[in-house]
């Protein structure tokens, strides 16, 4: 058995950077802040490169939706990480586009692929996103693309011998619920799962980049109407910082402070 | 004379990209590159900073923790970029540009880690450039990391204890001798070498070293590869008590080892009975430092530019949380940078930064477009089988046909006018950015007050002024580039070139007034005229002033070509930007604002070269003629002020403008209260006219810098730096 794994992942603004709302909405001088690939698309791709690796015959895609001069930017990093082939579709990648409209480019340009397979078809994610975390981008594409094995804030993937997944999914206090699925097709909205960061490896990126070239190039414009939702306003989260600079405190100590903090 | 300057519509909106970078460094269109900057971005902002940020360059040993650079070096690509394909690498082509894009993304961190990182090719390059085929596969193939594989480590030994320690290159204490010659066999070689300063040395397993004759049955002297299993002794010998680059390691190694003939770098022929290398160390080495230095000046470039945004946080941030500045106050959200003088400061540093990695990255892109011209030449040579004064003599007649503009397309023509250009554009890249550069470091490291002589000051500002001295001693120290200079910039054929740029910069003025162009061309028609007049001319004791043993007259000659060699390259980097940044719209969103201030920078930066020249150019051409003194005959050349005063009824003003024009004495003096009469500007009309055109050229150079300093209080920075403190 081989996949077909589908990772969809925009990019959001370097997360050191210096972020402004300014009227549109938009982000002052966006295009020209450096961008990174959405965290949570970032470790569902490390994910997707994991069990390609394992799978043999396998293959991993990129869907995404940006600008593509700024996508260009991240594949810089993101294509030395792991081999996959990209499909860009050039759009927003703002924060204030909505879910709704962006689940449709996404779930069009994953038909567009060649030789599609539904019965191989693993389509994975972020189940949030650096800049909207509305958690529903996967959820309508799954729909669209007629998968009803959804899971959301996965953790971890295990494939069984009889090609069936056993599925850790983040539920509410700290605990893990396991599912239990057939196999393909089904869409998995990631959380941050457990595998770290690959380093950077140019000859993968050498080969990748060959085929992400020509795929920028002939990366479709797309417009998002965007009159289907109004911003009566945008203010950045208030900074509250409460940090207490200790050194050679011991641990103990600082676990006191800490629950002595907490119940005040 | 006035000039009107348009409001600028725009200023600097984000500190410089990525994309603005690659425009301007002229790698926008190899993507291998862009990755290759990711990449080792990700190593120095990661592994490295954490070491430095953990202290670990207090130690002078190689420790296992620093040995852990070496395989994230490896699983990176930055060990293997050195090598092509056919060796196992991932890139073709020249490497020059692929160094100097890896020095200055380590740098940005630390210079030691990109020294550590780059002295392997360093160990590798004399194999690399005059080795056999033979030795090239083996050495590049065994460097090159591959899984399951041990990585072959280099260094390159050639700097030995004192007496020769630094300087002198040309003598080595370093001997090679015979030790066995049996019939029909290849001889066996002894090698004795110690080496002082040997980067990498803590881990190698071989050495490239260079040694001179000690036997009459060797020739000459010779650069040789050492085993570490080599029969004989590898003392690795104790790390050298270095206070920088503290994340490579550098030891003081004693060598004496037997080694077979072959591995002589280049081969060797045997003629009567005597061994003769086909290259002598010298031959070399000359082939490895031209390139190899180019790396070094931009460590220093990469450390002024990633000052910036550290500065820039600390003046903004100075007063906050202090009582005396609330939110939405002057004091609150610009701390120092109310203050113009700390603005002029960070733009001057900016500017060298920006000049010097202009001139570093332009010499590394020359060298890659020189490499395979210069192999074109050398297998020329071989083929007609020039050597010698043949070689001189038929590179003479290239440089002849390049000097007449015949045979543009012939390669080997083309060879000798960019050969003539690498020749000053290496040393000059050396000297000027690691000399100028480690002074412009202080001032970066002044304006974090004490902050900056702290270990956890942001950017590691203290410890990359410290580096910067190093910087601008190994590989060469300034003297030596001085000394390479003074003798490479009076090549005709460089000369013809440098001749044509100063029309070329007056043109970009034309189209392009703000940049400064025109400053620097005056700047350049004066160095010129200087470095002509001082070869014809003599001192006051009819000693001939341009010698090669004159270098307080040719070395300071050669600092003021740098300067003006750095302004124009940021100039024409400036122009790039502005024709290709409209292509990338990551880049056209803001390059209004971003090409003002670049051609701001450039003016500010022209500016100042033109005042360096001028300063050095009117010392050199007054300077070695004797002051006239108060004799008899020049006592009586002076007017007296009663007889001044006396014609002052028949011509009206004689009294007054004749003492703006030459000397009067005054009742009850001998002469004048001055060292002598003032001097007579006789034959000199060409230089004061253009002194003063050169200062009048000077206008609007502070507006810019006004402008240039607006925009740093304006510019967006990131919250934080990205690597740690």
């Amino acid at each position: 058995m081989s996949y077909q794994i589908v990772v969809c992942g925009s990019i959001v603004p370097d997360p050191l950077q210096t972020l402004e709302p300014v009227a549109g909405p938009a982000l002052k001088n966006e295009m020209m802040l450096p961008s990174v690939l959405d965290p949570w698309a970032w470790h569902s791709l490390f994910e997707a490169a994991h069990l390609a690796k394992n799978v043999a015959g396998s293959k991993v895609y990129l869907v995404s939706v940006a600008p593509k001069a700024k996508l260009q930017q991240v594949m810089m990093t993101v294509g030395q990480k792991a081999p996959f082939e990209l499909i860009a579709v050039d759009g927003p990648a703002s924060g204030f586009t909505d879910a709704a409209e962006i689940a449709p480019l996404l779930a069009d340009a994953i038909k567009s692929i060649p030789g599609l397979d539904q019965s191989k078809l693993l389509v994975f994610g972020g189940w949030e996103s650096a800049s909207r975390g509305a958690g529903s981008t996967m959820q309508i594409v799954g729909e669209l693309l007629g998968i009803v094995n959804q899971f959301q804030g996965v953790d971890k993937l295990t494939v069984g011998a009889d090609g069936s997944f056993e599925i850790l999914e983040r539920i509410e206090g700290g605990k893990h619920q396991v599912s239990k699925c057939a196999g393909a097709p089904a869409v998995l909205g990631w959380a941050t799962g457990s595998l770290p960061e690959p380093p950077n490896n140019p000859q993968i990126g050498m080969q990748n980049m060959r085929a992400i070239m020509p795929a920028l190039q002939k990366a479709k414009p797309t417009k998002v109407a965007t009159d289907a939702v109004k911003f009566a306003s945008v203010a950045l989260p208030k900074q509250q910082r409460q940090t207490k600079i200790v050194k050679d405190m011991p641990a103990d100590e600082i676990a006191k402070e800490i629950v002595a903090w907490i119940q005040e | 004379m006035t000039t009107t300057l348009e409001k600028p519509i725009e200023s600097l909106r984000t500190l410089p990209g990525d994309d603005v970078r690659a425009i301007l460094w002229r790698f926008a269109d190899r993507y291998d590159l862009q990755m290759l900057v990711q990449s080792a971005r990700g190593v120095a902002r990661g592994p490295v900073a954490r070491l430095v940020a953990e202290g670990e360059r207090l130690s002078h040993d190689w420790t296992a923790r620093k040995n852990e650079l070496l395989k994230a070096y490896d699983d990176a690509g930055l060990t293997s970029a050195f090598m092509g394909p056919e060796h196992g690498g991932y890139l073709d082509g020249p490497k020059n540009l692929v160094h100097a894009l890896i020095v200055f993304e380590l740098s940005w961190v630390d210079a030691g880690a990109a020294t550590g990182c780059m002295a392997g090719d360093l160990a590798l390059a004399p194999i690399h450039e005059r080795g056999t085929q033979a030795q090239r596969d083996f050495y590049m193939s065994h460097a090159c990391p591959k899984p399951g594989e041990k990585t072959w480590r280099g260094a390159f030994a050639l700097t030995e204890p004192l007496p020769y320690v630094g300087v002198e290159t040309g003598l080595l204490n370093g001997k090679v001798r015979i030790a066995e010659w049996k019939d029909g066999q290849e001889p066996l070689l002894q090698v004795d070498k110690r080496g002082r300063f040997i980067t990498n040395m803590g881990y190698a397993n071989f050495v490239t070293a260079a040694v001179d004759t000690a036997d009459p049955k060797i020739k000459s002297s010779c650069m040789i590869i050492l085993h570490e299993d080599d029969p004989g002794t590898w003392d690795r010998g104790t790390p050298t008590k270095k206070l920088v680059h503290q994340l490579s390691s550098t030891t003081d190694p004693v060598l004496s080892l037997k080694v077979p003939a072959s591995r002589i770098i280049g081969g060797y022929t045997i003629k009567d009975g005597v061994i003769i290398p086909n290259y002598s160390h010298g031959e070399v080495i000359e082939a490895v430092f031209r390139r190899t230095r180019v790396t070094v000046g931009l460590m220093t470039a990469a450390k002024l530019l990633s000052a910036v945004e550290p500065v820039i946080r600390y003046q903004r941030g100075r007063f906050r949380g202090g009582e005396t500045a609330q939110p939405g106050s002057p004091r609150y959200d610009l701390g120092l940078q109310t203050k113009e003088d700390v603005l002029h400061r960070l733009t001057d540093i900016w500017a060298t930064g920006e000049a010097a990695a202009s001139l570093g990255f332009y010499t590394a892109r020359l060298f890659d477009e020189i490499d395979p011209l210069e192999r074109q030449r050398d297998a020329s040579f071989r083929e007609r089988k020039l050597t010698g004064r043949a070689a001189l003599k038929e590179t003479q007649r290239l440089e002849a046909l390049a000097m007449a503009g015949k045979d543009g397309a012939d390669p080997l023509v083309k060879f000798v006018k960019l050969d003539s250009l690498g020749n000053v554009f290496c040393p000059a890249t050396k000297l000027w950015n690691t000399g100028h550069g480690a002074n412009t470091m202080r001032e970066a490291v002044s304006l974090m007050g004490g902050y900056g002589i702290t270990e956890d000051c942001p950017g590691f500002l203290g410890h990359k002024w410290m580096d910067a001295q190093l910087e601008a001693t190994y590989e060469g120290p300034e003297a030596v580039q001085r000394r390479q200079l003074s003798i490479t910039m009076t090549n005709e054929l460089f000369l013809a070139q440098f001749k044509d740029w100063i029309p070329g910069m007056r043109a970009i003025a034309s189209s392009h007034p703000g940049t400064g162009a025109c400053t620097l061309a005056t700047a350049m028609q004066m160095w010129l005229w200087t470095l002509r007049h001082l070869q014809e001319a003599k001192d006051a004791d009819g000693a001939k002033l341009y010698t090669s043993n004159r270098q307080g007259v040719t070395f300071p000659l050669a600092d003021a070509l740098c300067w003006l060699l750095a302004a124009r390259q940021f100039i024409l980097d400036t122009l790039e930007l502005e024709r290709k940044g409209p292509e990338n719209p990551t880049v056209a969103e803001g390059l209004a604002g971003t090409l003002q201030f670049y051609m701001d920078l450039c003016h500010v930066q022209s500016a100042r070269a033109a005042g360096e020249v001028g300063r050095i150019c009117a010392e050199l051409v007054f300077g070695y003629n004797r002051h006239p003194a108060w004799t008899a005959e020049s006592c009586s050349a002076c007017y007296l002020s009663d007889d001044l005063d006396a014609l002052e009824g028949l011509i009206p003003g004689i009294a007054s403008s004749a003492r703006a024009y030459t000397d009067v004495t005054e009742p009850g003096q001998e002469h004048a209260d001055k060292a002598g009469p003032c001097v007579c500007f006789e034959n000199m009309e060409a230089f004061t006219k253009m002194r003063m055109r050169m200062d009048g050229c000077l206008t609007g150079a502070r507006l810019a810098k006004d402008r240039a300093a607006e925009s740093l209080q304006k510019v967006m920075i990131p919250e934080a730096l990205d690597y740690p403190l």
